[in-house]
């Protein structure tokens, strides 16, 4: 049936892919990074030291200077269409190589290590694992290619949720996360299949032109869209894919659920928008879809769903990391309406929003961190006096969570101001959107505004005075982020215009 | 001059972040030190301001930036948005005479807040802080012409005065916090998509470009007529005159939005009570004549009864929830949405005569209410219940006192002589000659009988008479055979001390003062009310 490539043909094949290679040196730099972190491990077992998390830091470092290179090679299509390499992808690069070493950092921080695993050598590498999954997740421009990387991603991070396995909280959450992956990524799967059986393309931009050429089967396609977004919605946790999200960010050790928590989720927009931007048409009246459904308006019911439950359920948690990962799912509805909107400054704001997100989300991850090594509890209840007892973070906790919910002077202020200009920037078609998202705002303000209530306005129940003070590095840190989220509150300019020169897809601004 | 004036708290708020929290002294020296700059330059700034300028916004020809005053502006943010063009915020501030009287207000009440703090003594330092961050926020509010300038400054102020409440209030304190937090907030967020949908409607006749500016705003000819806040979306500018209102009417607080004041006041400390009733309410009214009216003004004109009918049930309901409480304190803060209910009738005339009196008012009750509850927190501190008929007879044992509770309680419900009486009569005028407001101005008449009720029936029952059997104090005959009054576990001074006289006088001689001659403040809003008059009026319109 197959003929086997003439030697000519073979010659042009290895031709192309060694011209690839050099613009996948990131790529192969972390992989070797993956690498040397497992020989490290055998080499220097048993040795109680940071040589492994220093080893990571450095390496993931160093990535940056390999990233920062490719800002001056032309976009392109790599590898026969598997891959491309354009600003959108390296946005996310710096982004994902930025979150591994902020996990690194936190997981350095987090005391809970010492007492539940002997071992730390997996742990890194498969990070970086999980860094190079992501990496490969945005620069995806082939379905066959979306699948491997997601699957990448989220085998390691089934591994490390699951990481203290004495810890039946942790397992089961492991498990939990399993068996909704396993079952959203088939549904994807049959999705890509059926995208498949229209138009016979893997490539995205070979399957818009297909199905813009021929036309094709509305019905169909929204059932393609739906199972797709099944996918890609259980990564960025938007309800109703979201069933998995508070037990794992519950569950899981908490530098892996600030890590899931922006990470991931922005290698899952990262993953959307490129592949339903491009690979589906939409917007223009040729493609209008007979039964007035398309992708955008699965969108619209997914990023309101998220943002009404996300909000609502999150009031009555009373373990912080639960009630984050509820606000989490919010701030997945909050980030679709941006996606929502389809044009050069929507995918501005994403972007951006994004930023705000990684500053705010790790910063109170972080926090988290640092009280859970001093009270040993994430409940709210426990949270009680700390205003006193840690200053500075309490402080610092206070204005993540202000800008979590979007108040000035932070960053995410500006984050909700981009996408809501977004949306009134398309006149009055999307104002409800906005509307709901304001709405759900101020409803967020009263559960965030539950940690600030029981560390400052309630006493300890505990008179003595303990320890508290959670390091001189800890303390820079915590200064340094919650400068960095009240500082580019007022001065946004440099993100701003990285998030528009990120917004180029394929070499080119779309709409 | 400007910055220095909105900054200083804020400097000073630092400059107490790094003092050691033992040094409490230091604290609040630092703290009045920077209330009392502002004090200054709010003089200053009073002397040097040229009344004959009207400001409000740049009309036809002249400078693009109007005639406002100390002015200063400068490119903040300029972002490229895909396909829209640029994002332009400016640091842009400026007074006219709407806001050169609300800053000298705000100077005022925030020198005395920081002297009624003085018995403050749970975390002073981060007391303090948040204190400053407070007054910042609130002179940036007044000063800022553009409007994501003015949000900024806006917002800022909610999370200080959550923890101010929250942590130093009362016992029902964390219920207050939250409440107001959620108010204020919910009113605020819908200004911000207001804020823009005006953003894409208005254009810099200057630049060229997309402004929140507030002055290019208060200009019509600016908007983009198809935009949608632009003069052919009616129903949108409708909407979002609508929400804006709604927004600033939360703040005043307005009858049906007001539930959450009588909550912070009853539980916020003295001096944060005093800044809330004597600045923060302005804020709502200075909103809307400064960003909801002159945006807006053909629905301003559509809207003026319903305004007006709000602000005559503010004035009789305030009045009579007032009659019917027993706290002092809730009667005070009861009787601040009543007068707040003067400055919306006095707006909804939309006539010279009623908008100064309201602005006039606006002051007035800033300086008396901040009396009222000083004097409030003073009879607090002393017997630790404000129940008013725990009292009695206080006249005779505390003469300082209750002298200045008089005159305090005679400007809140008008007397001749006194501010309150100009400010509320020039309401009156401007209600009674507008066709709209008329009718609803000869109903708000009762609220002034059942003001002057509520004061005068709390003040006999507490000053006159005799001491009452389950009274707060107990009465011990002295050394010198008289009889003399004494408050459980209080070591001070029976009478007014020397603090409390300091933060007290100054508030009486200007009441007394402005009461018999207003021009030194009439004088500097003339120009400015009636050039806002002149751009609300439909004449201006298109």
């Amino acid at each position: 049936m197959f003929e086997l490539p003439s030697g000519a043909e073979i010659q042009s094949i290895i031709a192309s892919l060694n011209a690839s290679v050099g613009f996948f040196i990131p790529e192969i730099y972390l992989s070797v990074l993956f690498m040397l972190l497992i020989v490290i491990d055998l080499v220097a077992k048993g040795k109680k030291n940071n040589l492994l998390s220093i080893t990571s830091l450095l390496g993931l470092g160093g990535s940056l200077f390999f990233i920062y290179q490719q800002h001056f090679l032309p976009a392109q299509e790599l590898f026969f269409g598997m891959y491309v390499l354009d600003e959108f992808a390296l946005f996310f690069k710096y982004f994902f190589v930025l979150s591994g070493m902020i996990a690194v950092i936190i997981t350095m921080a987090d005391e809970q290590f010492d007492t539940e695993v002997k071992s730390m050598g997996e742990y890194y590498a498969l990070i970086i694992a999980m860094v190079i999954g992501m990496i490969m997740m945005a620069s995806s421009a082939d379905m066959m290619m979306i699948f491997l990387s997601m699957e990448l991603v989220s085998f390691t991070a089934y591994i490390l949720t699951g990481y203290f396995k004495r810890n039946p909280r942790s397992s089961e959450a492991a498990l939990k996360y399993l068996v909704y992956g396993a079952v959203s990524s088939g549904l994807m799967v049959y999705g890509f299949s059926l995208i498949y059986g229209l138009t016979a393309q893997t490539n995205i931009i070979n399957i818009s032109s297909e199905l813009s050429q021929h036309g094709y089967d509305p019905l169909l396609m929204i059932l393609a869209s739906l199972l797709i977004l099944a996918g890609f919605g259980y990564k960025i946790g938007a309800v109703p894919f979201h069933f998995w999200a508070p037990d794992v960010y519950e569950g899981a050790p908490t530098p892996i659920t600030a890590y899931l928590s922006v990470a991931s989720k922005a290698a899952g927009f990262a993953l959307l928008m490129r592949f339903f931007y491009i690979a589906i048409p939409h917007g223009g009246p040729v493609y209008e879809d007979i039964i007035g459904l398309n992708w955008v308006t699965l969108l619209i019911i997914l990023s309101v769903a998220s943002m009404i439950y996300g909000n609502v359920v999150a009031l009555w948690q009373k373990n912080v990391k639960r009630l984050l990962a509820y606000s989490s799912i919010a701030h997945a509805g909050y980030l679709l309406l941006s996606i929502i909107v389809l044009d050069a400054f929507g995918t501005q704001a994403t972007l951006f929003y994004l930023l705000s997100y990684f500053l705010m989300n790790f910063g109170a991850f972080y926090i988290v961190i640092l009280i859970a090594n001093k009270t040993g509890s994430e409940n709210l209840e426990d949270y009680r006096g700390l205003g006193k007892q840690m200053p500075l973070a309490a402080a610092a906790l206070t204005v993540f969570l202000i800008s979590l919910v979007g108040l000035p002077p932070t960053l995410g202020f500006i984050g909700k101001l981009m996408i809501f200009s977004a949306l009134l920037a398309k006149g009055s078609i999307y104002i409800w959107l906005a509307l709901i998202g304001i709405m759900t705002s101020v409803i967020s303000l009263y559960y965030y505004m539950l940690i600030p209530l029981n560390m400052y306005l309630r006493e300890s129940p505990e008179s003595e005075e303990k320890n508290m003070n959670p390091g001189m590095l800890s303390q820079v840190l915590i200064a340094v982020l919650m400068f960095l989220t009240i500082y580019f509150g007022l001065f946004f300019q440099p993100l701003s215009d990285f998030a528009k020169y990120s917004s180029a897809m394929f070499g080119l601004k779309l709409y | 001059m400007l910055s220095l004036i909105v900054f200083l708290p804020i400097i000073a708020g630092l400059v107490i972040l790094a003092v050691p929290s033992s040094q409490k002294q230091i604290i609040r020296i630092v703290s009045l030190l920077a209330a009392l700059a502002q004090g200054v330059l709010a003089v200053l700034i009073w002397r040097a301001y040229d009344p004959s300028l009207p400001g409000i916004t740049a009309g036809p020809g002249g400078s693009p930036l109007g005639s406002f005053q100390f002015v200063e502006k400068l490119p903040w943010i300029s972002l490229k948005l895909g396909g829209l063009g640029s994002l332009n915020i400016e640091y842009f501030l400026g007074v006219d005479g709407i806001s050169v009287t609300m800053v000298i207000l705000t100077a005022l009440i925030s020198a005395i807040g920081v002297l009624s703090s003085w018995t403050i003594q749970k975390q002073v330092k981060g007391y303090f802080i948040l204190y400053n961050l407070l007054a910042s926020a609130m002179m940036g509010c007044f000063v800022a012409l553009d409007f994501f300038l003015f949000y900024v400054f806006w917002e800022l102020m909610l999370l200080p005065m959550y923890f101010l409440i929250g942590i130093w209030g009362g016992p029902n304190r964390e219920y207050a916090a939250i409440k107001f937090f959620l108010y204020t907030l919910f009113g605020s967020v819908f200004m911000l998509l207001v804020m823009i949908g005006l953003y894409f409607s208005v254009i810099d006749p200057v630049t060229g470009n997309h402004t929140f500016s507030l002055v290019a705003m208060a200009n019509q000819a600016n908007y983009i007529k198809t935009a949608i806040l632009g003069p052919d979306n009616v129903m949108w500018r409708y909407v979002a005159f609508s929400v804006l209102f709604v927004g600033f009417a939360i703040k005043v607080p307005m009858f049906p939005f007001h539930t959450w004041l009588p909550d912070a006041h009853v539980e916020a400390p003295t001096p944060i009570s005093v800044i809330l009733a004597g600045v923060l309410l302005k804020l709502g009214t200075y909103g809307m004549m400064r960003i909801n009216f002159p945006l807006f003004p053909e629905v301003f004109h559509a809207s003026m009864y319903v305004i007006g009918i709000f602000g005559a049930i503010n004035i009789i309901y305030g009045a009579f929830c007032a009659l019917a409480q027993q706290d002092l304190k809730k009667m005070v803060a009861y009787s601040s949405i009543s007068h707040m209910g003067y400055v919306l009738l006095g707006l909804a005339a939309g006539n010279s005569e009623g908008m100064l009196g309201a602005l006039y008012q606006m002051f007035n009750h800033g300086t008396i209410t901040a009396m009222l509850f000083l004097l409030v927190g003073v009879i607090y501190d002393r017997a630790h219940t404000r129940q008013i008929d725990k009292f009695g007879g206080l006249a005779s044992y505390m003469p300082v006192y209750a002298a200045v509770v008089t005159v305090a309680w005679f400007a809140s419900l008008g007397l001749p002589g006194l501010s309150g009486f100009i400010s509320e009569a020039f309401v009156f005028v401007g209600a009674f000659s507008s066709e709209t407001t008329r009718y609803i101005a000869m109903v708000s008449v009762l609220g002034i009988v059942f003001g002057a009720a509520y004061l005068l029936w709390s003040l006999q029952r507490m000053f006159l008479g005799k001491r009452k059997p389950d009274a707060a104090y107990d009465l011990v005959v002295g050394d010198d055979g008289h009889e003399h009054i004494h408050f459980h576990d209080w070591k001070g001074k029976i009478d007014l001390d020397g603090r409390e006289l300091v933060m007290l006088v100054p508030l009486v001689i200007i009441t007394i003062f402005l009461g018999i001659y207003p021009m030194p403040i009439i004088g500097m809003l003339t120009s400015s009310i009636n050039k806002l008059v002149e751009v609300l009026s439909p004449l201006a319109m298109r």
